[in-house]
C-alpha cells in the first residue's frame, strides 16, 4: 500500500478543480492509496478501514477471500472511505483515463459522505484515527482478558445491526431540553395511548387542552391539576413507573450496557468500552447502507457527466465507454444499484427542468401533453442537489418511482414458471407496473427487523424482547446463537416474542419441482416466544 | 520533501522488537537491524501515515490458529463456529480447482428473505409486454452443479488441498487414523527429476531461485530496503548465489489405494441430497489421500437404473437428474471392474456409495444386492454408504439389513443414515466417521 505518485495525484487535482466548478462540496484535503488486489482482498472485511479493531471473523474472511480470488480473480477498481480526510484506493494498475474517470466519481463520493445528512453525525470525524484508538484500546484488553475479549466483541455484534440510527439522528435535531417531561411523556406515550387506549380523536382532544393553556411556564402544572381529578389513579401510576424505569436508552446494545446487571458488577466493567466500540462502529456505517443506491447513483452521474467534458476522454471513447456501462447498466434480470441511482438522479432533474415537480403538471391529463409539457425552469441541477442533501434509499424510492420513471427506463419485473413440455424454467415478464417496481425496490432495500424491549415485561432478572412483525419472519437458524450472545451479556434470562409462518404439510416432495416456487399461498402466521436460559434455547407458540 | 542523514547510533538493534507496540516478524526485526534504526532526519509523512496501516501480515491468524481457537470454545460453552469447506471451480477438460477455506456466520437478527421472494418477483429491464417470455432456464441436463465439490484425478492444485483438507479432518475432527492400511504392497520405482538444487554450477537455471537468493544477499548488504523501489541496476549478483536445478534419483510411489465413488443420480437426489452426498464424498477422498500421503487413484461411478463409469470429478459432481434406481447396477459395475482389471491383487479398495435409498424393488433385486454386496465385500478394505433418506427406513436400507451382512462383517462393510433436514456439516463429518472407523 503507498500513495499514489505525483503523476496520478495531479490528474486528481485537475478533477477536484473540475467538480468544485460542477458544484459539489467537499473538503480540500484527501488521501488516495495505491493497493494491489490481494490487499484488497485483506481490506474489504474491514470495510476497507485498515485501522478497524482486530477480530478472528474477519481473518477467516480474508481467508476466505484469498481462497475465492484464486479461483475468480478479479480486479476491484476501487473503494472510498467516509473519514477526514477522505481516504480512497485504488488498483495498481489503472491507466491515466481511467484513474481520472473513476476520482469523479470518488469525488462525488466523498461530496456525498460530507452533505448528505443521513452522515451528518460522521461530518467531524476522522474516524479512520478514531477506529485505530479503538483498534489499540481493544488491543490492550485483549492483552489483559484474552479470548473473552473476542466473545465480548462477538456477542455485541450480534445485535449491531439493529441499533436506533435513525433514534441517534433524531437526537441530534431535537436536542434533550426540547423534549417532554418525564411526567408528560408518560401521561401521553403510554397513559393515554397504552392504559385508557383513547381514540384519536379523545387523543388529540386532551392534546388540544394542553396547548391551550397559554402560559408557558405553568402550564404543566395547571394542566396536571386537572389530570388529577379526571384520573386519580394517575399519579400512583407515574409513581410506579419511575420506580420500574430503566435508563433510557435508544437500542438493545445500548441498553445492555446502560442497564445489564451482570456488567454492573466491577469485574465485569472492562466489556463496557468494547460494546461502545462495536455500537459505534455499526453506527458509523448504518447511514451508508442505507443510502447505496443514491450514493452510488449520484457518483456515477458524476463521472460519466465530467468524464465526458474531460480532455483525457481523447482517444479513450471506445474503452471508456465500455467502462461506463460495465458499472451502469441495468441488467436484463436483477437489480443494479448504480443504474437505478443514476437513473433516479437524471430522471428527477428532468422533471424539475421541465417544471413537472407542480401542481400544474399534476393537473394535465391528456397523454401527449404530459409528454411534451416543458417549463424551461432551469432548476434541474438545483433539485438533485437537494435530492443529494435530503433523501435516502427508501425515501427517494417511495417518492420518485412512478409509472413514468418505470416507462422510461424500460423496468420490469420478472416472474419463473415451469413448462413441463420444454422442460424448462421460463423467464416472463410479470408485470410493468410501477407500483410492482417500487414494492420490489423497497423490498430488497436493507432493513433490520425492529425488536424494542419490552420495559414492562423486564426486570432484573428477565429481559423480554418483542419483534415488532412486518411481514417477514427472523433467520430461525441464527436465534438462538444471538439469544446466546445477548444472554451473556446480560447475566440473565432473555425471552423474544416474534412471529413465524405455520409449518403445512406440502402435496409434494420439495424436489419434486426442482427449483420452481410452490403455489402461492397465503401464508399464515402465528406468535412465538423463544426462551434462552443457562445457555438452553426453549421454544412454545403463544 | 525526504532527508537522509544516516547519523546510525550503536543501540542494542533487539530494542525495536516492539515497534508500535505491536509485534514485529522475525524476518522485519532482522531488516531493520541491518538497516539501522531511523533517526528524526529519516521519518517522512509518508512513514507516519503508514503507521495507520499496520501490514496485515501481522496481525492475521493462520488458519490453524483459528480452528483451536474454535475448539475452545467448546470448552467455554459455546457452540463452534468456523467450518471448513472446499470452494470449486469446476472447468471441464482442465480438471476441477479446488480451495480449500474456512467460512463462519455471523448470527444476528435478520429478516428471512426467502418469504417474499417468491411474491414480488426478480427486478429486470427490456421493452417486451406483459406475459411474454425473455428467457429459459434448463433444469435437466448435464450442467447444474452448484456449491460443493471437489477436482478429479489430475489437476495439482486440487490435490493439494484436498491433502490438507484431510490433514484437517484427521487433526482436527478427529478422524480417526487407518489402524492398518492393509498388506498390499507398494511398489517402489526410481525415476530422475531435475528437482535438486545446487549453487554456482549445474543443468539448467533456476531464475526463481536465483532471484530470490540475489535480493536476500542485497538485503544482507543493506541495498534494498522496505520503502523504496529495487532498481535491478543497483543490485550486486554474486556467482554464490546463482542457483541450478541438478538431475537426482527420486523414489516415485505407485498408488496403494483404490476410492471408487458410487452416486447416485436418479430425478429423486437432485438439490440437497447430490450437494450432501458430493460433499461427503470430498471429505472422504481427502481422508484418504492424507492417510495415504497422496497415493490413492479415484474411480467415479454413477447409477439411475443402470451404471456408467465416468472420467472425473467434474461428470460425476455435474451429472444431474436421471431415470429411476436400481442400486445393484452400481455393484455389479464395481465387482465387474475390479475382477477385470485384477485390483483387488494390488490395491486396497475402498468404496463408498450416496444415494437417498429410494431402490426399484423389482422381482429380483433384493437377491441382485445380496450377490453383489457379498462380492465387494470379499475383497473391499471398507464398503460405506450413506443414504439421505426422507424421514422413514428406506428400501435400500431394509434390503442390507435383511443380508445380515452388516452384523457379519462390521469392519467392511457400514451404513449410515440421516435426513436431508439433519444434514449440517457436523453431521456430515460425524457420518465420516461412522463410515471409516
Amino acid at each position: 500500500m503507498e500513495l499514489i505518485d505525483q503523476h496520478t495525484k495531479k490528474i486528481m487535482e485537475n478533477c477536484k478543480a473540475r467538480a468544485r466548478e460542477a458544484g459539489l462540496k467537499f473538503e480540500d484535503e484527501t488521501l488516495e492509496y495505491i493497493v494491489t488486489n490481494r490487499e484488497m482482498t485483506r481490506l474489504s472485511p474491514k470495510t476497507f478501514v485498515p485501522t478497524l479493531y482486530d477480530y478472528w471473523v474477519n481473518d477467516v474472511e480474508v481467508l476466505h477471500g484469498e481462497g475465492e480470488y484464486k479461483l475468480y480473480p478479479n480486479n476491484p477498481y476501487e473503494s472510498v472511505i467516509n473519514s477526514r480526510p477522505a481516504i480512497s484506493f485504488y488498483n495498481d494498475n489503472n491507466p491515466d483515463w481511467m484513474n481520472a474517470a473513476i476520482f469523479y466519481h470518488v469525488l462525488a463520493h466523498i461530496d456525498f459522505f460530507q452533505n448528505n445528512r443521513l452522515f451528518k453525525k460522521t461530518w467531524n470525524d476522522d474516524f479512520v484515527g478514531q477506529a485505530l484508538a479503538d483498534k489499540r484500546l481493544i488491543a490492550k484488553l485483549r492483552g489483559e482478558k484474552g479470548r473473552w475479549v473476542d466473545y465480548t466483541i462477538e456477542f455485541s455484534r450480534g445485535i449491531d445491526n439493529i441499533l436506533g440510527f435513525y433514534r441517534e439522528l433524531a437526537e441530534e435535531e431535537f436536542p434533550e431540553e426540547k423534549a417532554l417531561s418525564e411526567k408528560l411523556d408518560f401521561y401521553f406515550n403510554s397513559f393515554l395511548q397504552g392504559e385508557l387506549k383513547l381514540l384519536p380523536h379523545e387523543f388529540l382532544k386532551e392534546l388540544e387542552r394542553f396547548n391551550s393553556i397559554p402560559d408557558e411556564s405553568l402550564r404543566e402544572s395547571l394542566f396536571f391539576s386537572e389530570v388529577q381529578t379526571k384520573h386519580p389513579e394517575f399519579a400512583e401510576r407515574f409513581k410506579k413507573n419511575l420506580d420500574k424505569k430503566k435508563e433510557k436508552s435508544k437500542d438493545l446494545l445500548e441498553f445492555l450496557i446502560l442497564n445489564s446487571p451482570k456488567l454492573k458488577k466491577e469485574e465485569n466493567k472492562w466489556m463496557i468500552p468494547i460494546m461502545h466500540v462495536v455500537r459505534n462502529t455499526g453506527l458509523y456505517f448504518a447511514p451508508q447502507i442505507r443510502t447505496k443506491i443514491l450514493n452510488e447513483g449520484w457518483a456515477s452521474y458524476w463521472h460519466d457527466k465530467l468524464f465526458r467534458q474531460d480532455g483525457l476522454l481523447n482517444t479513450h471513447e471506445t474503452d471508456y465507454a465500455i467502462f461506463n456501462s460495465k458499472a451502469t447498466t441495468m441488467p436484463r434480470m436483477g437489480l443494479n444499484p448504480y443504474a437505478i441511482g443514476k437513473a433516479l438522479f437524471e430522471y428527477v432533474e428532468d422533471l424539475a427542468e421541465k417544471g413537472k415537480m407542480s401542481l400544474d403538471f399534476q393537473r394535465v391529463q391528456i397523454i401527449d401533453a404530459r409528454k411534451y409539457y416543458d417549463q424551461k425552469t432551469g432548476k434541474g441541477q438545483e433539485a438533485i442537489f437537494k435530492l443529494r442533501e435530503s433523501f435516502s434509499d427508501f425515501t427517494v424510492i417511495n417518492t420518485f418511482v412512478d409509472q413514468d420513471f418505470v416507462d422510461t427506463n424500460h423496468l420490469l419485473i420478472l416472474g419463473q414458471r415451469f413448462n413441463p413440455q420444454k422442460g424448462v424454467v421460463e423467464v416472463y415478464v410479470k408485470s410493468k407496473k410501477a407500483k410492482d417496481y417500487k414494492s420490489m425496490l423497497l423490498e430488497s432495500l436493507y432493513h433490520p427487523p425492529d425488536i424494542k424491549i419490552d420495559s414492562e415485561k423486564t426486570d432484573d432478572s428477565l429481559i423480554y424482547l418483542s419483534h415488532q412483525f412486518e411481514g417477514k419472519p427472523l433467520v430461525k437458524d441464527y436465534i438462538a446463537n444471538t439469544m446466546l450472545g445477548i444472554e451473556y451479556l446480560w447475566g440473565g434470562k432473555v425471552q423474544l416474542e416474534t412471529t413465524e409462518l405455520i409449518e403445512k404439510e406440502e402435496s409434494f416432495p420439495p424436489h419434486f419441482f426442482a427449483g420452481i416456487p410452490a403455489d402461492e399461498d397465503e401464508p399464515e402466521w402465528q406468535r412465538v416466544r423463544y426462551t434462552m436460559e443457562n445457555r438452553k434455547i426453549s421454544r412454545e407458540v403463544l | 520533501m525526504m532527508m537522509k542523514l544516516n547519523l546510525n547510533c550503536n543501540t542494542n538493534p533487539w530494542m525495536i522488537i516492539k515497534k508500535n507496540n505491536e509485534e514485529v516478524p522475525r524476518k522485519e526485526i532482522i531488516r531493520d537491524v541491518f538497516s539501522g534504526l531511523p533517526d528524526i532526519y529519516s521519518i517522512n509523512d509518508f512513514e507516519i501515515f503508514y503507521q495507520y496501516f499496520p501490514s496485515s501480515a501481522v496481525s492475521l491468524s493462520s488458519l490453524d490458529e483459528l480452528l483451536e481457537r474454535d475448539i475452545q470454545r467448546e470448552n467455554d460453552g459455546f457452540p463452534r463456529k468456523i467450518k471448513i469447506g472446499p470452494l470449486v471451480k469446476p472447468t471441464p477438460g482442465k480438471g476441477t480447482k479446488v480451495i480449500v477455506v474456512p467460512a463462519t456466520t455471523e448470527e444476528k437478527f435478520y429478516h428471512d428473505p426467502r418469504i417474499m421472494k417468491k411474491q414480488t418477483g426478480e427486478g429486470g429491464s427490456g421493452s417486451e409486454e406483459e406475459g411474454e417470455v425473455i428467457g429459459e432456464i434448463p433444469i435437466r441436463g448435464e450442467n447444474a452443479g452448484t456449491g460443493a465439490g471437489q477436482g478429479g484425478g489430475e489437476g495439482h492444485d486440487m490435490t493439494s488441498n484436498a491433502y490438507e483438507i484431510g490433514k484437517i479432518l484427521t487433526e482436527k475432527f478427529l478422524l480417526p487414523n487407518l489402524k492398518e492400511k492393509g498388506k498390499k504392497r507398494s511398489l517402489t520405482k526410481f525415476k530422475y527429476d531435475l528437482t535438486d538444487r545446487n549453487e554456482k554450477t549445474g543443468q539448467v537455471l533456476d531464475k526463481r531461485e536465483t532471484l530470490k537468493k540475489i535480493i536476500e544477499t542485497n538485503i544482507i548488504l543493506g541495498r534494498v530496503s522496505k520503502n523504496s523501489p529495487i532498481n535491478s541496476r543497483d543490485l550486486l549478483i554474486d556467482r554464490n548465489d546463482m542457483i541450478y536445478q541438478i538431475l537426482s534419483r527420486e523414489r516415485d510411489f505407485e498408488s496403494e489405494a483404490v476410492v471408487f465413488f458410487l452416486r447416485d443420480y436418479s430425478g429423486s437426489m437432485s438439490g440437497m441430497p447430490t450437494e450432501i452426498v458430493v460433499q461427503q464424498h470430498l471429505l472422504i477422498y481427502s481422508w484418504l489421500l492424507y492417510q495415504y500421503q497422496n497415493r490413492v487413484e479415484t474411480r467415479f461411478i454413477l447409477h439411475d437404473d443402470e451404471a456408467k463409469e465416468v472420467p472425473d470429478f467434474y461428470t460425476y459432481y455435474n451429472s444431474q437428474i436421471a431415470g429411476g434406481t436400481l442400486v445393484s447396477s452400481a455393484y455389479h459395475l464395481v465387482n465387474e471392474i475390479v475382477q477385470k482389471e485384477n485390483l483387488a491383487r494390488n490395491y486396497n479398495i475402498y468404496i463408498f456409495h450416496g444415494t437417498d435409498g429410494d431402490d426399484w424393488m423389482t422381482d429380483d433385486e433384493y437377491e441382485k444386492i445380496s450377490k453383489e454386496t457379498e462380492g465387494i465385500l470379499s475383497y473391499t478394505n471398507r464398503f460405506g454408504i450413506t443414504i439421505i433418506s426422507h424421514g422413514e427406513e428406506t428400501s435400500l436400507e431394509t434390503s442390507i439389513k435383511k443380508t445380515g451382512l452388516l452384523e457379519k462383517n462390521p469392519s467392511l462393510i457400514r451404513l449410515d443414515s440421516f435426513s436431508e433436514e439433519e444434514a449440517t456439516d457436523d453431521r456430515i463429518i460425524e457420518g465420516i466417521k461412522k463410515l471409516i472407523s
